[in-house]
């Protein structure tokens, strides 16, 4: 049993100007101490999804499809039980540390309050436990009586890494993690996080919209575009060899330096990302596709296998490029 | 070289630092020079000072000692010559959501450049050239649209448009792609490779992703606590670097050969630039011994290497690198 599958999953979203799909039919599985990576850009549901994984959307979300956590169903558990899931079962470590951390309450307070939520510790048990888990993540434990304000970037998505430990759990969800951290502190948290999931045999969700940062840390990695995985492989694969036109875009949006090929030449993609309450038809990203056929705006493929252990959906993986199966839904 | 447009000359900006701890050295002596249609780039961590010398060298901060060339004469700064010096080098701002008036339509946000200056003749005619040189075609379907119906890319191409108008010869862009995703970053790049091609527009772009520099600039200067630590063209530079800070930028980027160089903490403090070689208390070089091995090391302790000559030799202010380079030319690192 895997320790995370997801099959199926659809995210709605309730709007005043009707529904708008976020998550389109999401499956896959991550098995324990396994390292995933998600890729996509801002709008393609991905941190939609990583929300879902713990029922943490608003209330104008609707869910189908199952969410199994070391077997039990994430969708329909009890409040209760879904309250012991989230921190000691999984965590989340969100993106910009400085929104995510309480602005006028000590970190050590913060960092505090899931194990005294979760466990029946002593105060001072839940004291030494803080400073431990402070220079797990490489800063000193008198640093619990700082303020947010006073730490640095780097320094506060430490203390945000020493929250999502504080109840060993046995996955954790990394929301672009680095976003925003210059690179040298983004390698300081990447070699922490690769560090710590080691050394306890924790699964990691990495979501990103920078395909290079996660093929350095995961070993598969998971491509999302307007709702679905539309790539999926192991991470040397997809990053180096993608099959889908959208991770092959991706992966070449971020350059290999001294790479001849890239030099004065940066690699884009006409267009923008659809509109979730309008996707075209077909393929949703036949009208950006630079590899498009004349049928991709009838033929919605679904993932394919493509390659060793990886899928991709897109016509140009199907046998005779899906020309057979647009023949059969028109007929 | 052509005689450079836009110049610092032995640039120093200090600012008083909060809570009393003395002046904060935000740029410690920097000389650069960029060329007509010459794109540099100028990188290094968030605080090293990259974005208060970008700052300077529009007019916006007036340097505390050193100065500003523009076509070779130095800035002045009534708010006159400022207005005229503006009409030839105009700024590209990052995040172009926060830079964009909500309330104005596209027409207006490109036009108001012209409106400032006065310049109203051909207004319409002019901001349809500017927006379908940023790409933004056919321009009148933009021109009555708001900022909050147009995606990221087409934001930041409205900026870029609102920079073009005035015809300038130079831009500078504070991170003009850190806040797009992954796919319109190529397609912004691009742009701004296809502006200097066609209208032989020089550019410095300032940002902290060496990708970035590869992709679209012919020269880079990395700045780290205040100064250009080393600067050359783009290929010598960023494939085989000499100073040990850009070695370790490098080093950590997610695909680059070899073993990742970690520094350690945080880029020091402005308020307390260390003494010797200012990168030295976090020097792997230094740590390791190779410097002590090339007897260099009390020299990376205790002498300051020295300011970095405008133009574009390649260039590093690093006592270990100029001792063990083959390249140890004496003429390189000496001010012209």
């Amino acid at each position: 049993m895997s320790l995370l599958e997801v099959d199926d999953l659809t995210v709605t979203y309730r709007t005043a100007g009707g529904d708008v799909p976020a998550v389109r039919g999401v499956s896959f599985a991550l098995e324990a101490g396994q390292k995933l990576g998600l890729a996509g850009e801002s709008g393609c549901g991905k941190s939609t999804m990583a929300l879902a994984l713990l029922r943490l959307l608003p209330r104008t979300a609707r869910y189908t499809g199952e969410i199994r956590f070391d077997g039990e169903d994430i969708l329909t558990m009890s409040w209760g039980r879904l309250r012991a899931v989230r921190w000691a079962g999984a965590s989340i470590v969100f993106q910009g540390a400085m929104h995510s951390l309480n602005a006028v309450q000590r970190i050590g307070a913060q960092i505090a309050e899931p194990i005294r939520l979760h466990s029946k510790a002593t105060e001072a048990e839940i004291r030494r436990r803080t400073g431990e888990l402070l220079e797990h993540v490489g800063l000193p434990a008198r640093r619990a009586d700082a303020y947010p304000h006073e730490l640095s970037g780097g320094q506060r998505q430490r203390v945000m890494i020493a929250m999502a430990l504080a109840c060993d759990p046995k996955l954790i969800v990394a929301d672009e993690p680095t976003t925003a951290l210059d690179v040298m502190i983004q390698a300081q948290i990447l070699t922490l996080i690769e560090s710590l999931v080691a050394e306890q045999g924790i699964s990691l969700l990495m979501i990103s919209h920078d395909l290079s940062v996660l093929a350095d840390t995961c070993d598969r990695l998971a491509v999302m575009y307007a709702g679905r995985i539309v790539e999926e492989g192991p991470a040397a694969a997809v990053f180096g060899d993608a099959r889908h036109p959208y991770g092959r875009a991706l992966a070449a949006a971020f350059p290999r330096i001294g790479d001849p090929a890239s030099r004065r030449r940066p690699q884009g993609l006409a267009g923008d990302p659809p509109d979730p309450a309008d996707l075209p038809s077909g393929c949703t990203f036949h009208p950006r596709c630079p590899a498009r056929l004349d049928h991709c705006d009838k033929l919605d493929p679904r993932l394919w296998p493509a390659g060793d252990d990886a899928r991709a959906a897109c016509v140009h993986v199907l046998p005779d490029k899906g020309l057979s199966l647009v023949a059969k839904e028109s007929a | 070289m052509s005689a450079p447009i836009l110049s610092a000359e032995d640039v120093h900006v200090e600012f008083e630092a909060r809570r009393g701890g003395g002046r904060a050295r935000a740029v410690d002596g920097v000389n650069l020079d960029i060329a007509p249609g010459e794109i540099v780039a100028l990188v290094g961590e968030s605080g090293c000072g990259k974005t208060t010398l970008a700052r300077t060298l529009l007019g916006l901060e007036r340097p505390t000692s050193g100065r500003v060339l523009h076509r070779g004469t130095p800035l002045a700064y009534s708010s006159k010559a400022l207005k005229r010096f503006r009409r030839d080098v105009q700024l590209v701002l990052q995040d172009p959501s926060g830079s964009l008036n909500p309330r104005h339509t596209v027409y207006d946000a490109v036009a108001e450049g012209l409106r400032i200056h006065g310049d109203v003749p051909n207004e319409r005619e002019r901001v349809a050239d500017a927006l379908s040189r940023a790409g933004l075609r056919p321009p009148e379907r933009f021109f009555l649209r708001f900022p909050h119906e147009l995606s990221g890319g087409q934001r930041q191409r409205v900026v870029i448009a609102g920079a073009l108008v005035l015809e300038p010869n130079v831009i500078v862009a504070d991170e003009p792609v850190a806040s797009l995703d992954a796919s319109v970053r190529g397609e912004i790049l691009a742009l701004l490779l296809r502006l200097r091609d066609e209208l032989g527009l020089a550019a410095l772009v300032v940002t902290h992703d060496l990708g970035l520099a590869w992709n679209i600039a012919d020269r880079v200067a990395v700045m780290y606590l205040g100064r250009i630590v080393e600067t050359g063209p783009v290929e010598k530079i960023l494939t085989a670097p000499e100073h040990p800070y850009t070695q370790a930028l490098l080093s950590v980027l997610p695909d680059a050969p070899g073993s990742p160089v970690v520094l350690q903490g945080e880029p020091p403090d402005p308020t307390r630039i260390p003494p010797g070689c200012r990168f030295h208390l976090r020097c792997p070089v230094l740590a390791s011994g190779a410097a002590a091995a090339a007897g260099v090391d009390g020299a990376c302790r205790g002498e300051d290497p020295g300011v970095l000559a405008g133009g574009t030799a390649v260039q590093a202010a690093c006592h270990y690198a100029r001792t063990v380079s083959s390249s140890a030319d004496p003429a390189a690192v000496v001010r012209p």
